[in-house]
């Protein structure tokens, strides 16, 4: 699309004129009632016949269009006396504030008229926002006296939400009527009211219109009574009070029973706009449920715009609690029978698979490979029922459409929210399975972020052939191992993976022959030609490899030493690849790990997304039969360290918490330097901080010393990234550390101290929340209060975070939803318009970039340097 | 004092495109002028090479991605 071929000028939001609402009323509602004795309605009464048809099978009086094609028609009541429109409830009052009370005009010299009308003309020539300079006519049009007939005002307030208050007297709505009705034109646009399509009096209802009854449909319940739209009944509610009003009026009752129901029909007016207008009671339906009218039809999250035009409903979907299988590929799915019976994939019968199809039909809808309706070419669509099952397999012919049941190898896009990112939803390949959960494998947890406490997904099934073409090739989930936000894998091998990887390919890891076959059978891998001799892990893995591949990196196990041992290292940390075989190194989450894995990486970007899921697969298989034959278990045993490393801790925690009260004193007696741009009071709290941070880190040393990886799992678990970290460890063996609230040591609670155990500013290491204990000592009640504070700010902070970046994200979207890459490089709006000139300045594709670059040359060097030299 | 804001480091390399430049670039980027992102004509640095409404500038800027980026934009008043 060439140039932009039409552009919306200019949309005017105006006000709706009494003769505007008369002109385009069909009738005049008189009558509260709705329906006569027989069941018809009556008329003149809120489902005149004239506001527009429901039933198909009725022509509409109006229009004579059919029910359903006709959109239905406006009404009107007239109104006994004027009532104020709850929305314009604040304007009415800043217009009133502004303009004088005996000549109606704007509160401002002839002068500031003069220049506040020139500078809105020129904004809105400019086709600038005059918001900012009509809010600076009101504060400006604010005075006591008149500056036009010298009159002095009387300040006017609004009682919430529609009263208006002049000194001590209410004005009456026709009041306030009369005054806007005063207000000159010329003055209409200092107010801020376009005088084309508004006048300020069209704020203060005469006639109200009434929406046709399209809008406000009646229901009939199964026991043949009709039930009334909650508009309707506050139609009813407004006439009902209208008549009695005009009544009375009539009558020459007294003033005090017209103003009592004047203001009773103001409320069911404020209620029918806005049931949830601030300072009056919701009206409510006869079981005591708030009505839902005008204002609760469109607003918030289950509002017309939300819920019907931003998100809609749809078939063929399904929806289950997930659980996880780890004999099923990642592109697969596994649906349970009874949700594979229900969602069907419509299929075009041709001469070649007519036979298939009538099998399908012959089963049924309730036997499984079945179908549940056949589409004629004519557009009628029949359901199979095993009575007329035979009937149609008669009939079938190619150009039918059958809807079959969901089988094997279908493709489904498969969900779960909140959908952050592309890969929340991914196609899967179909596996029908028994029992009633949806079943996925443990490597697409990741990108989804599942887990299998009681999870929900929804299934959607494509209907058309083109979607199943195009969901196969873009949205597979091997197409999606590699993410697009840091260029790396985000499926990948999670906790026992991890963790069997490692026991299977460490230092010292040999198997006899029959227990490789085994292992390999488990996994379901070829086996390999016997050698005879026993196998190293390493050399099981390295039949995943693929032949030519080359490369080098450190592990997650390294321990970041000084200067790298390289081959050599004791932690068997620097991985090789030569050639397709492991020399070196163990297998742990830089391998194949979600967010990590190298081996991985280098396998979608070298060998393609099939080989890729074809290695992860059998990775993960491979490293579960591993940890399956080696045994893996943990319990607290493994944090347990010797009495003397105890001691150790210990002495290093009083130390320390001596230290502190050496800071404290020297704090005390004014010794103590304050740092550089920092109180007195801050330097030695960074510097307590510091202590206490040392301290714990240091105890934390001396129980990682005892932690061996080769006879401890935990340890296992933490140093290969498969699940904790040492951090955790260390808490639970020697010292849980220093608790925060707001970034800081805990200060808060009573007058001066945090629990009156302590005196009033007390400083120390104890009263200021450090937990000396360890997990698995126990916390003493003080240590455990401190803890808990922690524990519930990260409680409220992460349920904060998780609304403010949901709001962000939501913005964020809504921005850039329309804005795509065009085959040309450039990115575009949907009006062609040009974002940028060139996607990312670089033409480059995250997800398939080298974590983010374009590539990495240290890396390719390195590769050809092994490949060539050796 | 009024400082050369051409000169400071973090404003790009804004220059005026020629008649025959336009309609090459026009072509390229098979677009009407219209949908070309857009500078205000009161932009100081439109004022300090004397832009006029219509013109489209051709920016020159340095890119983390990509080293050096070259985009352009339609003047309007």
């Amino acid at each position: 699309m060439k140039g932009i071929l039409k552009k919306i000028a200019q949309i005017n939001f105006g006000l709706m004129s009494p003769e505007d609402i008369r002109k385009m009323s069909v009738t005049k509602i008189v009558t509260p009632d709705t329906y006569d004795e027989d069941g018809y309605p009556i008329e003149a009464g809120l489902m005149d016949p004239r506001l527009g048809v429901i039933d198909p099978g009725l022509k509409c009086r109006s229009c004579g269009s059919k029910g359903g094609d006709c959109q239905g028609h406006f009404g009107h009541i007239s109104i006994a006396r004027p009532v104020i429109h709850v929305g314009f409830a604040d304007t009415i009052h800043k217009i009133l504030r502004s303009t004088c009370k005996e000549c109606a005009r704007v509160l401002l010299t002839e002068a500031e008229i003069i220049d506040y009308k020139d500078r809105i003309k020129n904004m809105i020539k400019n086709e600038e926002s005059i918001t900012g300079i009509i809010k600076e006519v009101y504060t400006a049009a604010r005075r006591e006296k008149c500056p036009h007939c010298d009159e002095e005002q009387e300040d006017i307030k609004i009682d919430k939400p529609v009263s208006i208050v002049e000194g001590n007297y209410k004005l009456t709505p026709s009041e306030v009527r009369e005054r806007l009705e005063k207000i000159p034109e010329e003055d209409h646009l200092l107010l801020g009211v376009n005088p084309k399509v508004a006048k300020p009096e069209w704020m203060v209802l005469t006639v109200l219109p009434v929406p046709p009854v399209t809008v406000r449909p009646s229901i009939t319940l199964e026991t043949g009574e009709r039930s009334e739209d909650d508009l309707t009944h506050k139609l009813v509610d407004i006439l009902r009070i209208n008549q009695r009003l005009k009544e009375n009026m009539e009558a020459g009752a007294p003033q005090l029973i017209v103003e009592d129901l004047w203001e009773l029909l103001q409320y069911h007016v404020t209620t029918y706009f806005d049931n949830e207008a601030s300072g009056v009671p919701p009206a409510r339906h006869r079981s005591g449920r708030p009505l839902k009218t005008l204002a609760q039809r469109l607003k918030g999250k289950e509002g017309r715009f939300r819920s019907n035009l931003s998100g809609k409903r749809v078939n063929f979907s399904a929806r289950t609690v997930i659980s996880p299988d780890p004999n099923i590929s990642i592109n697969e799915v596994g649906v349970p029978e009874m949700i594979a019976k229900e969602v069907t994939v419509p299929i075009y019968v041709t001469p070649w698979n007519i036979e298939e199809m009538k099998k399908f039909i012959n089963n049924g809808p309730k036997v499984h490979p079945g179908a549940n309706y056949v589409e004629r070419p004519d557009g009628r669509k029949v359901r199979v029922y095993p009575e007329t099952k035979d009937a149609i397999i008669e009939k079938l012919e190619p150009g039918f459409r059958v809807e079959r049941h969901l089988i094997d190898g279908d493709i489904v896009l498969f969900n779960r929210q909140p959908s952050l990112h592309r890969m929340s939803m991914m196609a899967h390949e179909v596996k029908v399975l028994p029992y009633k959960t949806f079943r996925l494998n443990l490597c697409v947890c990741p990108p989804y972020n599942a887990d299998f406490d009681g999870d929900e997904m929804n299934m959607h099934v494509f209907q058309t052939e083109e979607s199943r073409a195009e969901a196969k090739s873009l949205m597979r989930v091997q197409e999606h191992i590699l993410s697009p936000r840091f260029g790396g894998p985000i499926i990948g091998g999670i906790h026992d993976h991890i963790s069997g990887a490692y026991l299977l390919t460490r230092e010292g890891s040999i198997f006899e022959e029959d227990e490789v076959f085994q292992i390999l059978k488990h996994a379901k891998m070829d086996l390999p030609k016997p050698k005879g001799k026993p196998w190293t892990g390493k050399e099981i893995f390295s039949l995943l490899l693929p032949e030519d591949m080359n490369m080098v990196y450190r592990a997650e196990i390294c321990g970041k030493c000084d200067e790298c041992l390289k081959q050599e290292c004791k932690n068997d940390a620097y991985v090789v690849i030569e050639d397709g075989q492991l020399k070196s190194g163990v297998i742990d989450d830089k391998a194949f790990g979600s967010f990590a894995g190298k081996i991985l990486d280098s396998v979608v970007k070298e060998y393609g997304t099939d080989k890729a899921r074809e290695f992860l697969d059998s990775a993960t298989k491979l490293a579960i039969s591993g940890i399956m034959k080696k045994g893996f278990t943990t319990s607290t045993d493994d944090e347990e360290i010797p009495q003397e490393a105890k001691e150790r801790i210990e002495e290093l925690l009083s130390k320390a918490e001596a230290r502190v009260e050496i800071l404290i004193e020297a704090y005390e007696n004014e010794e103590l330097e304050a740092l550089p741009g920092r109180s007195l009071e801050e330097t030695l709290e960074m510097k307590i901080m510091q202590v206490l941070g040392e301290a714990r880190d240091k105890s934390g040393e001396i129980a990682e010393k005892y932690f061996d990886i080769n006879k401890n799992h935990a340890v296992v678990m933490a140093l290969t990234g498969a699940r904790g970290s040492m951090l955790n460890l260390t808490q639970i063996a020697a010292c849980v550390g220093q608790q925060s609230v707001r970034g800081g040591r805990i200060d808060r609670g009573y007058n001066e101290r945090t629990l009156p155990h302590f005196k009033k500013g007390e400083l120390g290491a104890k009263a200021r929340g450090f937990v000396h204990s360890s997990y698995k000592t126990g916390l003493d009640p003080l240590e455990f209060f401190f803890h808990a504070m922690g524990g519930r700010e990260g409680l409220v902070d992460t349920a904060i975070r998780t609304a403010q970046s949901g709001y962000m994200q939501r913005r964020l979207v809504n921005a850039l939803q329309d804005l795509s890459v065009k085959p040309d490089g450039t990115v575009r709006d949907n009006r062609g318009v040009i974002i940028q000139t060139m996607y990312g300045e670089d033409k480059v594709d995250p997800a398939k970039s080298d974590y983010g670059k374009v590539a990495d040359i240290d890396r390719v060097i390195e590769e050809i340097r092994i490949k060539s030299g050796k | 004092m009024k400082k050369d804001i051409l000169k400071h480091r973090l404003v790009p390399e804004h220059t005026i495109l020629s008649k025959s430049e336009i309609k090459k670039i026009i072509k390229e980027l098979d677009i009407h002028p219209e949908q070309l992102p857009k500078i205000k004509q009161d932009d100081p640095v439109c004022k300090a090479i004397e832009a006029k409404s219509g013109d489209i500038l051709k920016i020159t800027r340095k890119s983390h991605t990509a080293g050096k980026f070259v985009t352009y934009r339609l003047v309007l008043d």
